[in-house]
């Protein structure tokens, strides 16, 4: 069993006792355990279930490579899923369940699927689901939503704060152990400025856990000093609990701070994203071990030979009381070492090697520690917990020498470097034959804006294992890299370390080397998502020669971990099967964030009404007292209707259509674009930019223009009035100033940047309210000011005057039908003018209206809308429209892509007006079908419905649509779907169904 | 996220401030060309993964559209200069020489 020792635990303070629960069950660990440990000091070896077989998974690492141990944390807006039990801090009430089993942990059904291992070989799910089809639905998705993920999504919304923080330095260092402490002091020394970051709360990495001396006293020694030497010095930026989670493009780096975690009823954000720009970086991110493959090497009790380590000298937890270590290099001797001098009892060294053990080996057998050398692990006994272990020639097929019994195994395959900080952003990777790693290649290191190198790696990142060969290393790129961030570095040696002396490794990369198929099928690679050495094997000889190819294949390192543990091994074995040396398969690509962030990091204070800034009109806080239902348009929020009590949604519009029409109507227009352009070339360039002629325009008049890319579509339409010889005002839709804006800039800048014009976005310093309804003329006579009447301002003109004392510019411009003035105000004048209308209104039946209403009013009268009647593939002609295009002009945007044959066709889709036989309201977007089927054996089309309404002036439903040579079909009944199997019989109709000959607003 | 200088206000940031506008020294065709002058326009461009011309606008800044001389496979940014030009300057097309001989994008080399 696993268990807490009386002595040991340099991490725990065995004064501050800590209650927590798991699964129901309540335990204790003390203040400075980790979850993991304080679970192992519990004897909770069983933690989870993988994700495929269901197996028994229990914790085999003790920092962030852990595949294995993930967790439900917390509860309610604090309950989140999938958190490593390894990088946990405990707390007083940490509430935390175990995932992906199903009635219990104990007893899971899903583990039956272990016994069909079988049937579900890599590429199960490709091979299984491509047919038949009725069993997607009934047999396959089911059981993949069943399976498919580790934890519950939370229910409630998050009740923690989150927030991004900016930050600047030199020389940013990643990682905390003596690595990074040295490379950091080093090249604080210089006085540039220095980060320093830890991703756990504790400094000095391994070698504080190994024993390691620097500069003649114990590492942790050391490692106190420097950090507390670092911690004042006032150019240095030092952080623990702070990981280096990704580096991108030029030296940008983002750093996952986690504040409160370990003390959640603590105040402020939970987690703090650094979002950095760094001249230099380096990655002292230490190396991860790398598991055996032998059978049964997922059994809980089978850990990483330096977890083991970590969990006795650190947390002063024994994982078993019969360890036996079985490695190929000499670091796993460690362990050994350490759990006998805890008291703990090692029945045998298995070392792969045959011979070539260094002093390591000598110290072990002193302490009367068995060493077997050239024998491996034949398989492991046991179910949910290790039990023994059977040992062989490790040149062998897995004949069984001796079996051994024990409660935990302690394995080791040698060490990564952590390449992935490196990787990230390009740096790229060398084979180092003799010590069997992927190590970066300073050759090839991530390149920067001048093409310059900004990554370098330190330490055992480097490649470096042995303590002196680290420091020395983390200072030489100390000093490198203060003199690319333009500093100087001091004088002066790195400190010096020392050691055991160690013997080479030899590569393992299966156990036994001869491992038959009924082994290499319980050799597991990927621990979380059960990939087995099998399976890679079978993906080689199926064909999946890409390391990428086989990864997504087999899975292998897709789960949660990324494959921190699985990737080496796996891909070793793809290049044995392939029969290709290791460097040639090459690795899978690294992708941030190093391990996982939260979700509320990345979103920050992006929540709620700082999500993004809304844009209100003047007059919004009227609309918002006055019952205003808002919709979104762009970043603005304009009223759908104003809601009047005891009233819907849809009454409120039918009333505000019906009074409009009979009397009066107030529209809050301040939204639309208002570009002004300016210029002695403006009407030249409004030529280019509209497909109308613009420049023949008379001060004093508007008129209305469409606007189309090159590929001929249209993109925008809007009223221009020409404000005197060099000026235009060139409304948009409301929703396309900003992007209008950037598209007459893109061409004055880039095409005609010879031509005299100038443009400027003036939206937002005009309130505009269109003055809609027979009464439109009434209210502005009472207003007084200048003369509306026929004569002095006729349709389609504009006029600046006085509007009961507003400055105001006029414009006879309708988009309902009605006799209709469009006034603009200074923005500071919008409200007063609104209520100015409102008062002087009400004899005359004022009511404000809302954006329903503008439609179906402009629909009555059969206008477009951008959006509705275009959707980025419909052109002018398609509109009928030819009336907007100057046939006049050699060129403007989109001409030549209009006469392109497809456009020309006489075969496209073109706007008629829809009439229900019955009366009904179409569905938006509803196709009409037509006879026969496609050549995919899709049933053929021959149009859809762009904008549809019921027409409370009409008394029933009214539609445009495109229609197959539409026009040519006037009076043709054609079917709409109606979305649930049914159809609905329409009329093909002229599109204007409202006061045709356009009396009503020319008056 | 890359790193650009603007060459019209000097003024050196963060890619978020400013905008991507794609392959520069496009030549316009319109009414008149031939079907193959206009695809080419509208439709064909180099994308290449190296050397690379290409257009941004510092949206939230000066507002101004440049072109910059990009290495896509090292991101790395060979120059910055205005608009308002057909080709490429010579001290930018030297800068690109130094580090890939031999280069040659669309008519320039
Ligand atoms: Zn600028």
């Amino acid at each position: 069993m696993s268990t807490r020792l009386s002595n040991g635990g340099r991490l725990v303070n065995k004064a501050k006792p800590v209650e927590f629960q798991f699964n129901g069950k309540r335990m204790k660990g003390y203040e400075g355990d980790t979850l993991a440990s304080a679970l192992l000091a519990n004897d909770q070896m069983l933690v989870g279930r993988s994700f495929k077989y269901h197996r028994p998974r229990g914790i085999v690492a003790s920092g962030g490579e852990e595949p294995n141990a993930l967790v439900n944390l917390g509860q309610g807006g604090k309950f989140e899923p999938n958190q490593r039990v390894t990088t946990t801090e405990l707390f007083d009430g940490l509430y935390a369940t175990s995932q992906n089993h199903w009635p219990s942990l104990e007893f899971d059904v899903g583990a039956i699927n272990t016994h069909f291992a079988r049937f579900l070989p890599a590429g199960f799910y490709y091979k299984m689901f491509m047919f038949p089809r009725p069993f997607w639905k009934h047999v396959y998705e089911p059981f993949i939503r069943q399976s498919a993920g580790l934890g519950k999504a939370p229910k409630e919304r998050d009740s923690d704060t989150y927030e991004h923080f900016y930050h600047f330095t030199d020389v940013l260092v990643i990682g905390g152990g003596i690595a990074g402490l040295a490379a950091a002091l080093e090249a604080a020394q210089s006085g540039l400025k220095v980060t320093i970051f830890e991703q756990t709360h504790h400094w000095g990495g391994r070698a504080v856990v190994d024993g390691a001396e620097i500069d003649g006293k114990p590492a942790d020694d050391w490692v106190k000093d420097t950090v507390q030497t670092l911690e004042g010095m006032e150019n240095v930026t030092i952080r623990a609990r702070t990981m280096g989670a990704g580096v991108y493009d030029h030296g940008y780096v983002l750093g996952y701070e986690r504040l409160t975690d370990h003390c959640p009823d603590q105040d402020g954000p939970r987690h703090r994203l650094w979002r950095i720009r760094a001249t230099q970086i380096i990655t002292a991110t230490g190396a991860i071990e790398r598991p055996l493959s032998f059978a049964g090497n997922d059994i809980p009790g089978v850990m990483l030979a330096a977890a083991l380590r970590d969990y006795v000298v650190n947390w002063g937890v024994s994982i078993g009381d019969r360890t036996v270590v079985v490695t190929n290099n000499d670091d796993a001797y460690r362990t050994a070492i350490a759990l006998v001098d805890a008291g703990l009892s090692v029945p045998a060294i298995i070392d792969a090697r045959t011979d070539g053990a260094g002093p390591l080996a000598d110290a072990a057998r002193a302490k009367g520690i068995r060493v077997e050398m050239g024998k491996g692990i034949a398989k492991v006994k046991g179910g949910k917990r290790v039990e023994g272990v059977a040992i062989c020639l490790q040149a062998g097929e897995g004949a069984v020498i001796e079996e051994i019994k024990c409660d935990a195994v302690a394995m080791s395959g040698g060490w990564s470097p952590v390449v992935h900080l490196w990787s990230h952003c390009g740096g790229k990777l060398i084979w180092d034959e003799a010590q069997a790693m992927f190590r970066p290649d300073p050759s090839r290191a991530p390149t920067g804006d001048k093409g310059q190198p900004f990554v370098a790696a330190a330490g055992t990142a480097n490649g470096n294992l042995r303590t002196a060969a680290v420091l020395e290393d983390a200072v030489a790129q100390a000093k490198a890299a203060v003199k690319a961030a333009g500093g100087k570095p001091k004088a002066g040696k790195a400190p010096a370390g020392s050691d055991a002396e160690e013997g080479a490794i030899s590569p393992v990369w299966l156990m036994p080397q001869g491992a038959p198929i009924q082994l290499r099928m319980k050799s597991w690679l990927d621990f979380q998502n059960d990939v087995k050495v099998s399976d890679v094997q079978l993906a080689a000889r199926e064909g999946f020669e890409s390391v990428e190819h086989a990864k997504r294949y087999t899975t292998l390192g897709m789960a949660t971990d990324q494959g921190k543990l699985s990737n080496i091994n796996g891909l070793a074995i793809l290049s044995d099967a392939l029969d290709q040396a290791i460097p040639q398969t090459g690795t899978t690509t690294f992708r941030p964030p190093y391990t996982p962030i939260s979700m509320g990091a990345i979103g920050g204070e992006a929540r709620d009404e700082l999500f993004q800034p809304i844009r209100k009109t003047p007059m919004h806080g009227w609309h918002e007292a006055n019952g205003a239902d808002f919709e979104p348009v762009g970043h603005w929020r304009r009223p759908y209707a104003f809601v009047r009590s005891g009233e819907s949604v849809h009454d409120a519009v039918m009333r505000e259509v019906k009074n409009t029409r009979r009397n009066l109507g107030l529209l809050d227009a301040s939204t639309l674009g208002k570009l002004i352009v300016k210029g002695p070339d403006a009407g030249k360039f409004l030529d280019m930019m509209y497909t109308n002629m613009m420049s023949t325009l008379k001060p004093g008049k508007c008129r209305y223009g469409l606007m189309c890319n090159e590929n001929g579509f249209l993109i925008d339409d809007g009223v221009v009035a020409r404000i005197d010889e060099d000026t235009f005002l060139c409304h948009t839709t409301t929703g396309g100033a900003e992007r209008i804006h950037a598209w007459m800039e893109d061409w004055l800048q880039c095409e005609w940047w010879d031509w005299k014009v100038y443009v400027t976005n003036a939206t937002e310093q005009f309130a505009q309210v269109a003055v809609v309804g027979p009464n439109a003329r009434k209210v502005l006579e009472k207003l007084g000011g200048m003369d509306v009447s026929k004569e002095s301002i006729a349709f389609m003109e504009w006029k600046d005057g006085q509007i009961g004392g507003f400055n105001a510019r006029v414009y006879r411009i309708s988009f309902s039908g009605e006799l209709s003035y469009e006034i603009a105000v200074p923005a500071s004048q919008g409200r007063a003018f609104w209520d100015a209308l409102l008062a002087a209104g009400e004899e005359f039946g004022v009511m404000p209206y809302g954006t329903e209403c503008l439609h179906i009013m402009r629909a009555e009268k059969g206008f477009i809308m951008i959006g509705d009647e275009t959707d980025g593939t419909v052109i002018p002609q398609d509109l009928n429209m030819e009336w907007a295009i100057s046939k006049k002009k050699e060129d403007y945007l989109g001409k030549r892509a209009q006469e392109r044959s497809y456009m020309a066709s006489p075969d496209r889709w073109k706007l008629v007006g829809l009439e229900t036989l019955d009366g009904s309201v179409i569905p938006d977007g509803a196709y009409a079908p037509a006879p026969g089927d496609n050549a995919n054996g899709q049933r053929n089309v021959q149009g859809r419905v762009t904008s549809t309404y019921f027409s409370p002036t009409l008394g029933r439903g009214i539609a445009m649509g495109l229609v197959h040579k539409g026009p040519d079909r006037m009076g043709d009944v054609i079917e709409f779907t109606k979305g649930d199997g049914t159809f609905v019989k329409a009329k093909i109709v002229d599109q204007v169904f409202y006061d045709k000959d356009g009396e009503k607003q020319n008056v | 996220m890359l790193i650009l200088e603007c060459p019209c206000c000097g003024v050196k940031s963060e890619e978020t401030e400013f905008h991507a506008g794609g392959e520069a020294h496009l030549k316009r065709f319109g009414p008149g060309s031939t079907d193959a002058e206009f695809e080419g326009y509208l439709f064909m461009r180099e994308n290449k993964r190296g050397v690379h011309f290409e257009r941004w606008r510092h949206v939230n800044g000066c507002g101004k559209w440049f072109l910059a001389a990009r290495d896509t496979n090292t991101l790395e940014f060979f120059g910055f200069y205005p608009a308002q030009t057909h080709e490429p300057p010579q001290d930018i097309k030297d800068k690109i020489s130094a580090k890939h001989p031999g280069w040659s994008w669309r008519e320039f080399q």
